[in-house]
């Protein structure tokens, strides 16, 4: 399988890879996936007046979900909460030019977005 | 670690190493030059078609012929009558199986095998479950070998065939055929071997093992695609039906021209694998022993698939707990290996062969399998152990679940989403 120069950049230099303090009442929290199927993501996001201002993230699976996981974390930051939740795999896909077979790792990525915001969200609503 | 890696790999770019280093000798091996220089004058000056008897260009390469079938008759014991030239081992496989069921089907048809055998005898086995005989696919203990109680309890009065390979692909470890040989000796069943990860390599007696068939492919053992041998035993002797019609070559077993060359090439190849067999097993332990100390000296939660013990050591098949085995693959991309978890062949399913070992899919999908060979050096091994272990690294600071191990959380604790 040959890749797009998209996902070779993202996977050789992951963006915003790490850890936020998921007890942060401002930072929320989406893990996705499943370690049998091969990938997992963790995404995170600090929230402040409704703006992303902070993405980390860290992933367990093939190029494609690295990338993804990696392409998501530039997207939304400094982005509102509102539009990262528009954010459609179909966005990711295409950037990263993913085959079919991979389809799956940007719904993953879109899944986290929207895991990390529900978690956000219920914590603020406590 | 990197800047490491990196003076290591100029030093190897300096001496002329080539890119990626060959690490997937189960796949394929390269052509030894002196096989290739053997194959040559079937390609030009001596074309002759070795089936024709009228003239001095049929007479040449059926010398070649000839003279290769005795090359690869010596190498497992056998008399060269018993080798009939196929065009590999999967064609081999088919003959066997789907031959000698046609042959004596109506007597006999049961069949039993391994879930871990390669992809084509399971196949075959599969087509012929359609056309009416039953399969059993014995699982196998957790270092792959099988279970031998288990192999004998599963023999019926209907049984006809016993095939499980000598060397497995994936995993390297080694049956203990000598011991299936005397059970299908005990029980009048056949036996049949794809032995063509053994041929060449250890050594293998089919009248010590009382095998009936025996899959040979030319490629594994440094000699040419698109030739390989079935051993069939004459004494007593072990009838099949020819997959295809035509002229009868092979004697009636295998019709169509041979390609001379291919052939010639071939039992080339078996007569250096002979000669240099101990040579070869002592410098793939060599390479074997070293990268593996090193792999499990600086890396943790890495584990061997398949019996540390009963191996080919040629072959190293490791998981890497919580690194993902198509990412690694794109990391060690200086390597060119294989992925135990058959991701990178689009399939996204972990390896049956891992999964019948009983090793977790969560694992499974972390597994390489690396392949060391006759021209694989010390150097190149040195090279990749230190990528790989700089590379798992790097994914495992990459990854949610390694982050969670080391906080003390179970996974097995978490209500994963099957996706």
């Amino acid at each position: 399988m040959t890749y797009h120069n998209n996902i070779i950049d993202h996977y050789e230099n992951p963006r915003n890879v790490g850890s936020m303090d998921k007890l942060d009442p401002n930072v929320g929290t989406g893990l996705v996936g499943a370690p049998a199927c091969g990938d997992v993501v963790k995404l995170q996001i600090k929230v402040e007046n409704g703006v992303i201002v902070e993405a980390k993230f860290k992933t367990f699976g093939c190029g494609s979900a690295i990338a993804s996981s990696s392409l998501v974390t530039e997207w939304i930051k400094g982005k509102n909460i509102e539009e990262a939740s528009a954010i459609k795999n179909q966005e990711i896909a295409k950037y990263l030019a993913l085959p079919p077979v991979k389809l799956h790792c940007s719904m993953l990525a879109e899944d986290a977005i929207k895991a990390a915001i529900a978690d956000y969200k219920e914590k603020q609503s406590k | 670690m990197e800047d490491l890696v990196q003076s290591q790999k100029n030093k190897l770019l300096s001496s002329n190493v080539r890119f990626p280093i060959y690490l997937d000798y189960q796949s394929t091996t390269p052509i030894d030059p002196i096989v290739l220089e053997e194959m040559i004058p079937y390609f030009s000056t001596k074309y002759g078609n070795p089936h024709s008897k009228s003239h001095v260009f049929g007479w040449e390469a059926e010398d070649a012929v000839e003279n290769a079938r005795d090359q690869v008759a010596k190498l497992i014991g056998a008399n060269p009558k018993e080798i009939v030239f196929t065009s590999g081992a999967t064609e081999s496989n088919n003959l066997a199986i789907k031959g000698l069921a046609k042959f004596y089907g109506d007597k006999k048809n049961h069949i039993i095998t391994l879930a871990t055998e390669h992809k084509c005898v399971l196949d075959a086995l599969r087509h012929l479950e359609q056309e009416g005989f039953s399969v059993t696919y014995l699982g196998v203990e957790k270092n792959g070998l099988v279970n031998l109680e288990e192999l004998e309890k599963s023999i019926t009065d209907k049984t006809l065939l016993i095939s499980i390979m000598a060397v497995n692909n994936e995993i390297g470890v080694i049956q203990p055929l000598e011991a299936i040989g005397a059970l299908c000796r005990k029980h009048d069943v056949f036996f049949h071997s794809d032995i063509a990860q053994a041929f060449g390599k250890i050594p293998i007696d089919v009248n010590k093992c009382n095998i009936d068939l025996a899959s040979i492919s030319a490629h594994k053992i440094y000699g040419p695609k698109g030739v390989g041998a079935l051993y069939v035993r004459r004494k007593p002797r072990v009838r099949i039906l020819p997959l295809f019609n035509g002229g009868g070559q092979e004697r009636g077993m295998r019709s169509g021209t041979l390609s001379p060359a291919l052939v010639a090439g071939f039992g080339k190849a078996a007569e250096i694998a002979a000669s240099r067999m101990q040579e070869d097993l002592d410098h793939v332990k060599k390479l074997f022993d070293y990268f593996y100390k090193k792999i499990t000296d600086n890396l943790t939660e890495v584990f061997l698939n398949g019996d540390l013990n009963a191996r080919y050591l040629g072959n190293i098949n490791l998981s890497f707990a919580y690194a993902e085995g198509e990412s690694i693959i794109l990391a060690i991309k200086d390597l060119a290996v294989s992925s135990g978890s058959a991701c990178t062949s689009s399939s996204l399913e972990p390896s049956y062969v891992l999964r019948a070992l009983g090793v977790d899919v969560e694992l499974a999908h972390t597994s390489i399998r690396f392949g060391f060979g006759r021209f694989t050096t010390m150097e190149e091994v040195d090279f990749a152990a230190d990528l790989v272990i700089s590379k798992i690294g790097f994914l495992r600071e990459l990854s949610p679940l390694w982050e969670m191990v080391q906080e003390g959380i179970d996974l097995k604790s978490i209500n994963w989403a099957a996706h």
